[in-house]
């Protein structure tokens, strides 16, 4: 049985089967119980499983992540849920200093497997603080692995996934996605493994590489250019571990590759995966690896903002660019 | 209209003064038995800090935070807590740890550098050593919830200084731990110094045990926290309460004596008699005092105690050096339950 969802819709399914297969499942987080969260991705949970498997916390980040560390190390299966991504960033020092290295420095006694959701990302008009990508920071701390879906099959089988793993995972979701697609999605519950890319659109003279909302701007590119010049489309999904083979064997056809975000260039995702290609694919390249990325200023407020974030004309310009040399 | 909408009250407990005299009226009954023990677990710190400050000076230990002076605070709380109960420590209760089933040679291992020290028996009811300050008290408000959840019977102790009090995770702790009835006793070591800051400096707040009324909590005092059996009643009750009804706060009023660890040097920023004012104040002294009245002391006894001690603490020294050296790999060996292929390359790396 499959239902059309949206990625809201999707995350929202993948939570209540995961409540209803497993008791030590809980959601937690600011105004995700009555309201549902204010994207809505935990409406009905409250109702469904009560207010003490689907709790509304106060308004305190550090004591949710660093409580939801504790449930963990104890039996229980937090998944919680930071507001806005400027709201993750309180969360840094009990995730750097602490959920990433639980199972390290107790020698594999005691383990953090905690799932937080983080809405990333711009293009909604949305609030200072509310449209960032903070995804660098969680990915360049050992012992956190990085998720980022960019469609609603991926949303629901990728947080299944999440809720599974024995370690913490960061759980990213690209906002302006929340209902920007709509798609089948099985009833049932099913997985989408984590640390494996998957390529959107074959094609042989260009690799785009990109994750979430970026993932779109590079397939409407490469549908622009269909017919003159072919465009590889791979979606990492998972930002750590990354799976570098999968960007490797697509480099090693084309040649070429160009790596898209909307977050900030320096040290970005990017920077990684154009340094991993050169380590791995030094004698395939035809062009010099390209990142469109944010650029290294403030993300603007709405009226600056399509300035500052890629789209189809820079990855455009971008693969022009790769094909010219 | 104005009126007076709530008042509270900070309650103060001292059982044993310093001349050694208990107020028979707040005394919780203990047998000879327990006091000799409560003495003997005060000897064995102070026992072991000598050790391993000598270890420290001749290289065979590294960086390290003694617990002279506070010894009444660290025995007493561990003394207090039933078999079940959880520990989240700070970084200089040795004893309370090892009074939750934490070997004094992993602790040693710890100290000597080497994270094997923290893999503890599995019937150990500790966390290890938390180096950052505060971070570790929204973890135990989690743990405690999780055995809420799970209808277990413990509680979960948390232990920090005075200059956590003035950080963001301590209130949040509080204030979280409040709202959702959980089982957990905040045990403050007020010791009046955070490395060199005293604690005048740290807060303009008359007492650290008031701070715990902000945030809702129904159960807090303050105690002398060089008077061991103050510390033991406090904490026993806490716990007593933080089972029934939820969070509980417990500021043992104590002073370190030595520096903050073996990389500071407290004569940078304290004068050398108000040390020696604390030091009449030693919480053995009193406690050895008060076992003189009522016959339960003898030089010969404390000169065996101490060697026991001695014997103790010196098998957890050679055990602990006796460790061969960690293998490289185990760098890789925790970081997830199944090893990620990066860290797989990576680790190949140490082969080349």
């Amino acid at each position: 049985m499959m239902a059309v969802l949206d990625m809201v819709q999707a995350l929202n399914q993948a939570l209540k089967l995961e409540m209803q297969r497993d008791k030590n499942v809980v959601v937690l987080g600011e105004d995700v119980g009555a309201d549902g969260g204010v994207f809505r991705v935990t409406d009905g949970l409250q109702k469904e499983f009560g207010a003490l498997r689907c709790i509304d916390t106060p308004l305190a980040e550090s004591a949710l992540i660093g409580a939801s560390i504790g449930l963990a190390m104890n039996g229980i299966k937090p998944v919680l849920e930071a507001q806005f991504n400027g709201f993750s960033i309180p969360m840094l020092d009990q995730l750097v200093n602490h959920a990433s290295r639980i199972r390290w420095r107790t020698r594999g006694q005691r383990s953090c497997p905690l799932v937080l959701r983080i809405p990333v990302g711009g293009k909604i008009r949305a609030l200072e603080h509310h449209s960032d990508s903070p995804e660098t920071y969680f990915a360049h701390t050992p012992g956190l692995k990085v998720v980022i879906p960019s469609n609603p099959y991926d949303a629901k089988g990728l947080l299944i996934s999440a809720i599974r793993d024995s370690d913490p995972v960061i759980f990213l979701e690209p906002l302006s996605l929340y209902r920007a697609i709509k798609q089948e999605v099985p009833n049932k519950p099913y997985t989408v493994e984590i640390g494996k890319a998957s390529v959107m659109r074959e094609g042989s003279e260009v690799t785009l590489i990109s994750y979430g909302a970026m993932v779109h701007e590079c397939l409407k590119a490469a549908e622009m250019l269909d017919g003159k010049v072919s465009c590889e489309v791979i979606d990492l999904r998972t930002l750590k571990p990354l799976d570098i083979e999968a960007v490797s064997a697509s480099v090693e056809k084309t040649g070429r590759a160009i790596v898209v975000h909307e977050a900030q260039r320096y040290c970005g995702v990017a920077a990684e995966v154009a340094a991993q290609i050169v380590e791995n694919n030094f004698l395939n390249l035809k062009a010099p690896i390209q990142r469109v990325a944010g650029f290294d200023a403030v993300l603007p407020m709405p009226k600056l903002e399509k300035y500052y974030l890629p789209n189809v004309d820079k990855i455009t310009k971008a693969i022009n660019k790769a094909m010219s040399y | 209209m104005k009126k007076t909408i709530a008042q509270f009250q900070v309650p103060y407990l001292q059982v044993l003064d310093e001349t050694g005299k208990i107020d028979e009226n707040v005394m919780t009954p203990l047998s000879s038995k327990q006091i000799k023990e409560l003495f003997e677990l005060m000897v064995l710190t102070r026992v072991f800090d000598d050790i391993a400050l000598r270890m420290n000076r001749e290289g065979r230990l590294g960086t390290y935070a003694p617990m002279i002076g506070e010894e009444a605070s660290i025995v007493g709380t561990g003394y207090a807590m039933e078999k079940n109960d959880w520990l989240f420590p700070s970084f200089r209760e040795n004893t309370t740890m090892f009074l939750r089933g934490v070997p004094f040679e992993k602790l040693l291992l710890y100290w000597r550098g080497d994270e094997r020290g923290n893999n503890f028996p599995a019937n150990a009811k500790s966390l290890p050593v938390y180096v950052p300050v505060s971070t570790q008290m929204p973890h135990a408000v989690g743990f405690a919830w999780a055995a809420k959840m799970k209808k277990e019977k413990y509680a979960t102790v948390v232990i920090f200084g005075d200059g956590a009090t003035s950080k963001g995770d301590f209130y949040e702790s509080m204030n979280f731990a409040g709202i959702f009835h959980i089982p957990i006793v905040f045990v403050c070591f007020n010791n009046q110094y955070a490395i060199s800051l005293p604690r005048s400096s740290q807060t303009n707040a008359k007492t650290l045990a008031q701070k715990a009324i902000a945030a809702g909590l129904e159960y807090f005092i303050q105690v002398d926290g060089n008077d061991v059996f103050a510390v033991h009643s406090a904490v026993s009750a806490a716990l007593k309460f933080a089972k029934a009804h939820g969070p509980a706060f417990v500021e043992c009023f104590t002073y370190r004596r030595s520096h903050h660890t073996t990389a500071d040097d407290w004569t940078r920023y304290r004068q050398l008699k108000e040390v020696e004012a604390w030091q009449k104040k030693d919480p053995i002294d009193r406690l050895r005092k008060y076992m003189q009245s009522k016959k339960i002391w003898t030089k010969a006894y404390e000169n065996k105690v101490v060697a026991k001690a001695r014997t103790t603490v010196g098998n957890a020294v050679k055990k602990s050096e006796a460790m061969p050296e960690p293998d490289n790999k185990d760098i890789f060996k925790f970081m997830f339950k199944e090893p990620t292929p990066d860290l797989q390359r990576q680790s190949k790396e140490l082969d080349e």
